[in-house]
This record gives C-alpha cells, sequence and structure tokens, in this order.
C-alpha cells in the first residue's frame, strides 16, 4: 500500500525506521521458519530433494563459472596487477603478500562473488518465486502437502551457499593468478616462488575458517532476501518489480553489515 | 494410501456456522453462515456467479486456509491440517485448480509426479508406470515431455486433474472445470468425472467423493447429485436437481461461463 508523503522529517524517519523493523522480523521469521525446515526434514523426499539442490548448486555456482573466470582476470589485472607495479616502484614489494591477502582473499573476493551472484541468480529468484506465487502455484504445492518452504527455499539456500563458497574460491584463486601474469607482462621483477611465498605467508588457518564462514553467509542472506521478497507475501504479477529491487537492495545492505562485521573479527584476532 | 476403506454415506466434510473469507483480503468474507455435510460417495456442484467466491470457497474445503469462525472437520479432523503429523488425514483430499496451477518449471509429466515421488520418496523410474497411468487416462501423453507453459489452458486444467488424482483421493474438489472449454472438453470432463464418482479404474475402481464448482447448474443435470448455491454472501443448499427448478435458480442454463 502507497502511503502520502510523510510531513515532517521526524514522521520520515519514523516510517523508515518502522519500515526496517518490520521487514527485520519478517526476514528473521522466515529466516528461521527455513531453518527449522531444514532441520525437521532432513533427508526428506531425498529423491525429489536431491536433484532440485544439484540443480540450484549448478546454477549458482558451476554454470556462474566461465563468468568469474573472466572477473578473476579482470579484477587481477585492476588490483593485483597494478599493486604489484606500484608496491614494486615505491620499494615496498615485500607487503605485497599482506596487501593481495587482505584486498582479495578477505574483502574483493567475497564480496564481489555475492554481489554477482545476487545479480544473476538472487534477482531471478525474486522473480521465480514472485512469478510462482502470483501464479498460485504456492497454493498448488500446499494442497498437494508438499512444504513450499522445503520444495522452493531450501535448495536454493543450499545451493546458494555452497555457490557463493566455491565461486569465491575460484574467483580468489583467479584473480591471484592473473594478477601474477599481468606483474610478469609488466616486467616487475618479482619471481613466481617468491609471490606465491609471500601470499602464503600472509594467509593464516583463520584466514580459511572465515572465508568459508563468510561466503556460506553471504550466499545463505541473498538466498533468504530474495526468497522471502518473492514468496513470503502474496504478490500480483505487478508487484513482482518491486519486490525484486526492494530484494537487491536490503541483500547489498545485509552483505555489506555482515562484511563490516567480519572485519571487526579481523581487527580483533 | 494406508487409511481404511470410506464407507458411502460418512459425513467425509462437516462444515457448521463457517465464514469463508477471501484467500486473497482476509477481512473479506464470502461466505457468512456455511452449514454443510458432505457424505462419502456425494457428488456436489456449488454454483456461483463470478466473484461470488467459489474459489475461495473451494479453497477453504481443500485445508488451504482456516474458516473465520465456524468448525469445518475432515474425516472427523479439524481442517486445516498444517501439521506432518496429520499429513495423511489431508492427503485423502485432492483439489484441482480452475487454471491447473502447474509448477511451470516442471513438464507435464513431472507436475503430475511430483506428489507421487515426493511423499513416497519415489526415483523417477519408480514413478513412471503410474504417472503414465494417469496421462494416458487424462489423453495427455503426446504432451508428457512438454513444459507446462507450452499448454493450451483446457489441457493444463487435465495436468491439473492427473497430479490430483496421483494420490488416489478419496475426496476431490474441482474449482470451476468446465469454465472456458469447448464442447468436447465439456464432454470429457462430465465423462471422466462421472466416472471417478462412479468408480475409475485409475482409483481401483473406489467411488471417490466429488465437490466441483461451476458458474452455471446447466451442464450437470443428469452428472452431480447434490447442489448448492454462492450467492448474496451466504450458502444455500438446494438438494438434487428437482429442487433446482423450485427454487428458480438464476444460475440453471445459458452457456458455461
Amino acid at each position: 500500500m502507497r502511503l502520502p508523503l510523510p510531513r515532517s522529517l521526524a514522521a520520515y524517519l519514523g516510517r523508515g525506521l518502522f519500515r526496517f523493523l518490520l521487514t527485520m522480523q519478517g526476514l528473521g521469521a522466515f529466516a528461521l521458519i527455513t531453518l527449522g525446515v531444514m532441520i525437521t526434514r532432513f533427508g526428506a523426499a531425498r529423491q525429489v530433494m536431491r536433484p532440485r539442490v544439484f540443480e540450484e548448486v549448478a546454477r549458482a555456482g558451476l554454470r556462474l563459472l566461465p563468468m568469474f573466470l573472466f572477473i578473476s582476470g579482470a579484477l587481477g589485472l585492476v588490483v593485483i596487477g597494478q599493486t604489484v607495479s606500484w608496491l614494486t616502484r615505491v620499494g615496498a614489494i615485500n607487503f605485497l603478500g599482506t596487501v593481495m591477502v587482505i584486498v582479495v582473499v578477505r574483502e574483493l573476493g567475497p564480496l564481489v562473488t555475492a554481489l554477482l551472484v545476487l545479480a544473476r541468480i538472487g534477482t531471478a529468484n525474486v522473480i521465480e518465486l514472485g512469478t510462482a506465487r502470483a501464479m498460485g502455484e504456492v497454493e498448488a504445492l500446499e494442497a498437494l502437502g508438499i512444504d513450499p518452504v522445503h520444495y522452493l527455499v531450501v535448495p536454493r539456500v543450499i545451493g546458494m551457499a555452497l555457490g557463493v563458497f566455491a565461486l569465491t574460491v575460484y574467483l580468489i584463486l583467479g584473480a591471484l593468478l592473473s594478477g601474477y601474469l599481468w606483474a610478469f607482462l609488466q616486467d616487475v621483477p618479482l619471481r613466481p616462488s617468491d609471490y606465491f611465498r609471500q601470499l602464503a605467508g600472509a594467509l593464516s588457518g583463520l584466514d580459511f575458517a572465515l572465508l568459508a564462514v563468510k561466503t556460506l553467509a553471504f550466499g545463505s542472506i541473498i538466498a533468504l532476501v530474495t526468497c522471502y521478497h518473492g514468496l513470503a507475501q502474496p504478490l500480483r504479477l505487478e508487484e513482482v518489480s518491486r519486490a525484486t529491487i526492494a530484494a537487491v537492495a536490503q541483500s547489498v545492505v545485509a552483505c555489506v553489515l555482515l562484511d563490516a562485521l567480519f572485519i571487526i573479527i579481523y581487527l580483533i584476532t | 494410501m494406508d487409511q481404511p476403506p470410506t464407507r458411502t454415506g460418512m459425513p467425509v466434510i462437516e462444515m457448521t456456522g463457517v465464514a469463508v473469507s477471501a484467500l486473497r483480503y482476509p477481512d473479506t468474507v464470502v461466505a457468512a453462515e456455511v452449514n454443510w455435510t458432505v457424505n462419502a460417495g456425494d457428488y456436489w456442484v456449488v454454483a456461483g456467479l463470478h466473484g461470488s467466491g467459489k474459489s475461495d470457497f473451494l479453497m477453504l474445503t481443500g485445508g488451504l486456509m482456516a474458516p473465520q469462525r465456524g468448525r469445518y472437520q475432515f474425516f472427523g479432523e479439524a481442517m486445516p491440517i498444517f501439521e506432518e503429523a496429520r499429513l495423511k488425514e489431508r492427503l485423502r483430499l485432492g483439489l484441482v485448480f480452475d487454471g491447473g496451477q502447474l509448477l511451470n518449471h516442471l513438464t507435464i509429466a513431472e507436475n503430475v509426479a511430483l506428489p507421487l515421488r515426493y511423499h513416497h520418496n519415489l526415483s523417477k523410474a519408480e514413478g513412471a508406470t503410474a504417472v503414465s497411468k494417469l496421462l494416458e487416462y487424462t489423453e495427455l501423453t503426446p504432451w508428457a515431455e512438454s513444459a507446462s507453459g507450452q499448454l493450451g489452458r483446457s489441457w493444463q486444467k487435465r495436468a491439473g486433474l492427473a497430479r490430483a488424482l496421483a494420490l488416489e483421493p478419496e475426496v476431490l474438489l474441482v474449482d470451476n472445470p468446465l469454465a472456458g472449454l469447448d464442447p468436447h472438453h465439456v464432454r470429457w470432463w462430465l465423462g471422466f468425472l462421472d466416472q471417478l464418482s462412479k468408480g475409475h479404474p485409475l482409483m481401483h475402481d473406489r467411488p471417490i467423493t466429488l465437490v466441483v464448482t461451476t458458474a452455471n447448474f446447466r451442464p450437470w443435470k443428469g452428472h452431480a447429485r447434490q447442489f448448492a448455491v454462492l450467492k448474496n454472501n451466504g450458502f444455500v443448499v438446494l438438494g438434487p436437481w428437482g429442487k433446482l427448478a423450485a427454487a428458480g435458480e438464476e444460475l440453471v442454463g445459458g452457456a458455461e461461463a
């Protein structure tokens, strides 16, 4: 429902705050319901659900690999190639490993992957589920005694979580390799063994663990937010585009906020 | 299904003082005081003009929403049933939607197979025999591997029927099956529902209880046995065909809408 424009700044802020809280409440409830279904229906209808999960993993992971290889090449050129080149010029090449790990492994890799998966698959999620909802497919599933959250949401959450995790790993590896290639083409005096030794030295066990947690969380959040906007409320077909815009905006904000939380964790540890 | 066989004449649907709200607008009441009993083996037709709430009424009967007030029992169990533990009772009922409401990402065969495979945890191959039988009886075999969106509305409705029959329900609710169909399809539906009511080989010759909604009573003469009407935010049980004329029902006659 479209409300009249607020008449004061306080009303504007108040309305915004209320909307934010309502969205958080809805999203929180939806996430808990999904988690509950994942636990209680674990292993149920395996013959139907396993192919559904594989399909979603392929959709949010495997099929995006060519695009991610291209992006990793570009990222290598933009970030690593230039960084290596400039660090060499100022005589700070010893910091290369640290810079690479902070920029690519901890920050750019997971965030770029999450945003690209959101753009390619997250938006499709809202449109597919919103259309399915508007066309009465959710009611059809309920009439057949099939939990729509189990059938439609759970495979997407698992697929996207694993997809973002796997693609981040490929993106990081691709970017680090192509970055060296770009640096090599610029005649930077850095041997491959030195480059990889620096990278290995800057990485800790915690980086691997947090990378896994962070990417799985990014994927889950994008899947939950997009599925929530597509499914949680009855939509008419003309409302699907609005739901898609809201889902993208909220997913980006959620990922950035989560990223900020991880920065705090990195700083503490 | 492992349910005991239903005895003809035993109540399967019992509504007492039920208020039916619209599925999309829960504050709007489409039928205020429904008192209705459907016995096993009955063949009901519920008529109503466009916008009278036929689909909402059927959605409530199908257990997709709760009554706003009143009591609705299905085989003695309070409806709606959402709990996993009582799901078996819920699956004794099948629902066919007005437009079929097929899942667009699946083919016709996959749509029909879905409830069977999901509830019995069957692989595609294990469910294939039952599915091909359903497709054969509903004349959908040539389109088995077509995407559901590629089919015309008439055939999508049939696919919705095949899907609803996959779990061999004891009670079948069909929403406005004749709307927008040509005479050939109308004849097929009337004949097929008659067979279901008397006992169809697909259902192992077991008669099933039918509730059908319509905008026009006329095509159902000689087919359905009990009639009711939704009008003026109320639900009126009219009884057998003979009582319709006496009641002066405006929905008797004209073309099917």
